[in-house]
């Protein structure tokens, strides 16, 4: 964990009396403690489950597979076996396109601690093709005031020797040069 | 889930280690502050309570009127262990990687225990034990401060 910035405590702040030290000679010329760090920490044993085990294998592959809903024909990804719709188990494997479509965007303005994204960024909702709901990505090679709902983008992954069963094999989505998709529709992706 | 969508070619489910992590800091108040303060110089202090009892560690108000508590007084760094307990299991995070004593101890000078680790065998733990505080040898002025506490020889 990186070590926190100082704060700066404003005079007043405790609305305790100050305690008299006088009996103990020893913290009259030290500097007091006013802050103690507490973090708070709990490491599990992660496992996504079957659907998305497949999904992170596929990924290793540089392939992007959903899963559809038997009910609504709906495609998932990342797919976590069950339909959030219906409820019911998803059990066909769906083979998707790598390229998708920016449906929504928010560029990003602050930095957040521990990250080393250089500020602005765009933080995208990218529909990838043959699916049914948008996935986060970051999207880049392109001037964040020019990102716009419809851009066409495809996936920039890590070095082949890298690819890992991780959502993180995809750097970033760049455009990939084909014409905006209407945005008239990704009404119902938004 | 019991049908053909729950397996996989391989038979094998990914799992991974997920730490989840909130890097807190807290202000002390001017109690707190103070016995911090002082486990940083390697010593303890109590409050004096309306009734003339020494509490350590300190609490800021008077546990029976409510009155905020201000006058701080040494404790020894030495005192008896009023009760104990044998923790077997031991966990990630714990004063030590072994079996060991928790104790309720009662600093000289104090009239209320503080629950610290003791090092020192099964066998060797009794209500009325003698122990003295461990301290870190690099203190920042906190809990950690203070390591266990261990049987005077």
């Amino acid at each position: 964990m990186t070590e926190p910035a100082p704060i700066e405590l404003p005079e007043g702040l405790w609305s305790q009396p100050a305690v008299d030290t006088s009996a103990v000679p020893e913290l009259a010329d030290v500097e007091q403690v006013q802050l103690v760090r507490t973090p708070a920490s709990l490491t599990y044993d992660f496992t996504p489950g079957v659907a998305t085990t497949r999904f992170l294998k596929a990924i290793k592959e540089k392939r992007l597979v959903g899963e559809r809903c038997p009910e609504t024909d709906k495609v998932y990804i990342p797919p976590r076996g069950v339909s959030p719709v219906s409820g019911l188990p998803t059990t066909e494997q769906v083979e998707l396109g790598t390229d998708g479509t920016v449906v929504s965007f928010c560029i990003v303005n602050l930095d957040f601690t521990g990250n080393a994204q250089e500020i602005p960024y765009v933080s995208a909702l990218i529909l990838v093709d043959g699916s049914d709901i948008p996935i986060y990505g970051l999207v880049r090679e392109i001037p964040y005031d020019q990102v716009r709902p419809g851009l066409r983008v495809g996936p920039v992954w890590v070095d082949d020797a890298e690819l890992t069963t991780s959502f993180e094999n995809i750097r970033w989505w760049a455009p990939n040069g084909e014409p905006d998709v209407p945005t008239e529709q990704l009404a119902d992706y938004v | 889930m019991p049908d053909e969508a729950a397996t996989l070619d391989d038979g094998e489910v990914l799992h991974a280690p997920l730490t989840l992590e909130y890097p807190f800091r807290r202000t002390t108040g001017p109690v707190i502050g103070a016995f911090f303060t002082a486990l940083r110089e390697g010593r303890f202090v109590g409050i004096r309570d309306r009734s003339g009892r020494v509490l350590c560690p300190p609490v800021e108000y008077d546990p029976a009127s409510g009155a905020p508590l201000t006058e701080i007084v040494p404790v020894g760094s030495e005192g008896e262990v009023v009760t104990w307990s044998w923790n077997e299991r031991v966990r990630e995070g714990q004063p030590f990687d072994r079996p060991f004593a928790w104790a309720l101890i009662r600093l000289d000078g104090a009239d209320t225990p503080i629950l610290h680790a003791v090092d020192a065998p099964h066998d060797a733990m009794a209500a009325g034990l003698r122990v003295r505080a461990r301290f870190a040898d690099e203190r920042i002025g906190a809990l950690e401060d203070l390591t266990c506490f261990e049987p005077v020889a």
